[in-house]
């Protein structure tokens, strides 16, 4: 497996603990390039705690995490990340996205086409110029996803991208994620929301107070779910969905 | 009294050359220490807000309490620096504007660099886990971050200024407060109220009270329609 891609990805034994709890229990899985994965779980299961330390954000505190072709510090970065609240710079949503190219080492020549293609992948090119933190929470949000894409990652880590949204701008949210799994970066989404999980997922993995319990394709885990806690998460979260 | 306000009106008002020359000498070496203490102070206040190096604490402490420095205490120390026998006493600037900037450059780059510290460190805080995400290195983190709070960063400055202009110790001791030639607002102030002539002291404490009230407000504005226009 040495043909350039860093997938998979490989977390064995991870745990991690903050201030004496284990928030991550000795969690184990291998993550393919393809189809997306949904991380789910109730609040404080660990779900996006579990996504900072696949991101590199976080350290684990013990167990190991390997990515098959390991980045370079300094070279562009293959994978992105978008966060429940959007951090924007007191710059336009050009000047936004072209940062994040600037960063990753891309010279200034070929930022303008890449920062028009990445917003109009999110249908922000009316807004460019804007300063991008009076732009709404949707649009700042669709604006973290055309920073995140601009480099076409191989991987996109979406820690509850819609959690606080309305209906209209968590749809639009949702295409534009559709869109991106389409064109073949790989999804990795933290969600609590199930309807959100169908519509967005192929498989997911649950997880309960830290520990991994539960991985199935979307179709198998929510007509059988095999654990307890999945059933009874399934059930609880049903009428609010 | 009234008598006393009404010349300092007049010379006000007719921009007596010797208030003007005063008023001039002691912006521009404000300014100067302002510029001088913003080129250390804000590299600094941003280093220490994203670095991680032990004794980071202390040498936070450290700025915070020197924000309090007596300008008496500076005066002394850069009289000591300056003087004939001092170390750096062969460079003969003592009692002359320089040798005020310098002291007043001392005096206010705590003010600046701890005040830019803790904005940097407020916005670090929100922005760390993006930057990082970005793939963004601490030196790059600390220059966008520089960027991003620069109007939070003009307070800080405008602090220092504030400082540097209403001071009357340090300047007087390493300037001497010589007529013509290192006379500034304060000294003159301090000196003519002893001597007992009002006018002139009332004519360049309403001047310095104007200038501090002007760039604070100024300040203040530029700061609201920053955060309405960028957010």
């Amino acid at each position: 497996m040495s043909n350039g891609s860093i997938f998979p990805l490989r977390l064995a034994e991870v745990s991690f603990a903050a201030g004496g709890r284990a928030i991550i229990d000795r969690v184990s899985l291998e993550i393919e390039p393809g189809p997306s994965t949904i991380i789910l779980g109730a609040n404080g299961a660990g779900k996006s705690v579990l996504m900072r330390l696949m991101h590199g954000l976080l350290n684990p505190t013990s167990g190991k995490i390997d990515w098959n072709a390991p980045e370079r510090p300094g070279a562009p970065r293959k994978q992105a990340m978008v966060f429940q609240r959007p951090v924007m710079l007191r710059r336009s949503a050009f000047a936004n996205v072209a940062y994040a190219l600037k960063i990753a080492g891309i010279p200034e020549p070929q930022r303008g086409a890449l920062v028009r293609e990445a917003l109009e992948s999110v249908g922000l090119v009316h807004l460019a110029h804007r300063p991008a933190r009076v732009l709404s929470g949707g649009e700042q949000q669709r604006l973290a996803l055309a920073r995140a894409w601009a480099l076409h990652p191989e991987v996109l880590f979406l820690d509850e991208p819609t959690a606080s949204l309305d209906p209209s701008a968590t749809r639009e949210i949702e295409s534009v994620i559709k869109a991106f799994d389409a064109a073949g970066t790989k999804v990795v989404m933290a969600t609590h929301n199930l309807g959100q999980a169908r519509r967005l997922g192929d498989e997911i993995l649950f997880l309960d107070q830290g520990r991994l319990v539960e991985r199935a394709s979307v179709g198998e885990f929510f007509s059988k779910p095999r654990s307890a806690q999945a059933a009874a998460f399934i059930k609880g979260e049903l009428p609010w969905t | 009294m009234s008598e006393a306000l009404k010349t300092a009106f007049e010379l006000l008002v007719s921009l007596d050359a010797k208030l003007v020359e005063i008023v001039f000498l002691s912006l521009s070496v404000s300014l100067s220490a302002v510029v001088a203490a913003a080129l250390l102070g804000l590299p600094l206040g941003a280093a220490i807000a994203v670095g991680r190096f032990p004794g980071r604490q202390v040498v936070i402490v450290a700025l915070n309490a020197l924000m309090g420095l007596p300008p008496v205490v500076v005066g002394l120390l850069v009289y000591l620096l300056l003087s004939r026998a001092g170390p750096l006493g062969p460079l003969g600037i003592l009692f002359t504007p320089s040798a005020m900037i310098v002291a007043q450059t001392i005096l206010i780059l705590p003010i600046i660099a701890a005040l830019s510290r803790q904005a940097i460190e407020d916005a670090w805080s929100e922005y760390e886990e993006q930057l990082r995400s970005l793939g963004a290195r601490r030196m790059n983190a600390a220059l966008t971050l520089l960027w991003d709070t620069r109007f939070s960063l003009l307070t800080a400055i405008l602090a220092g200024f504030g400082r540097a202009a209403a001071e009357v110790g340090a300047v007087m001791i390493v300037g001497g407060n010589i007529d013509g030639v290192t006379r500034v607002m304060t000294t003159t102030i301090a000196l003519e109220t002893s001597k007992g002539d009002l006018p002139l002291a009332l004519g360049l404490g309403v001047i310095l009270i104007t200038i501090v009230i002007a760039v604070n407000a100024a300040a203040y504005l530029t700061k609201e329609l920053a955060q309405r226009r960028y957010g």
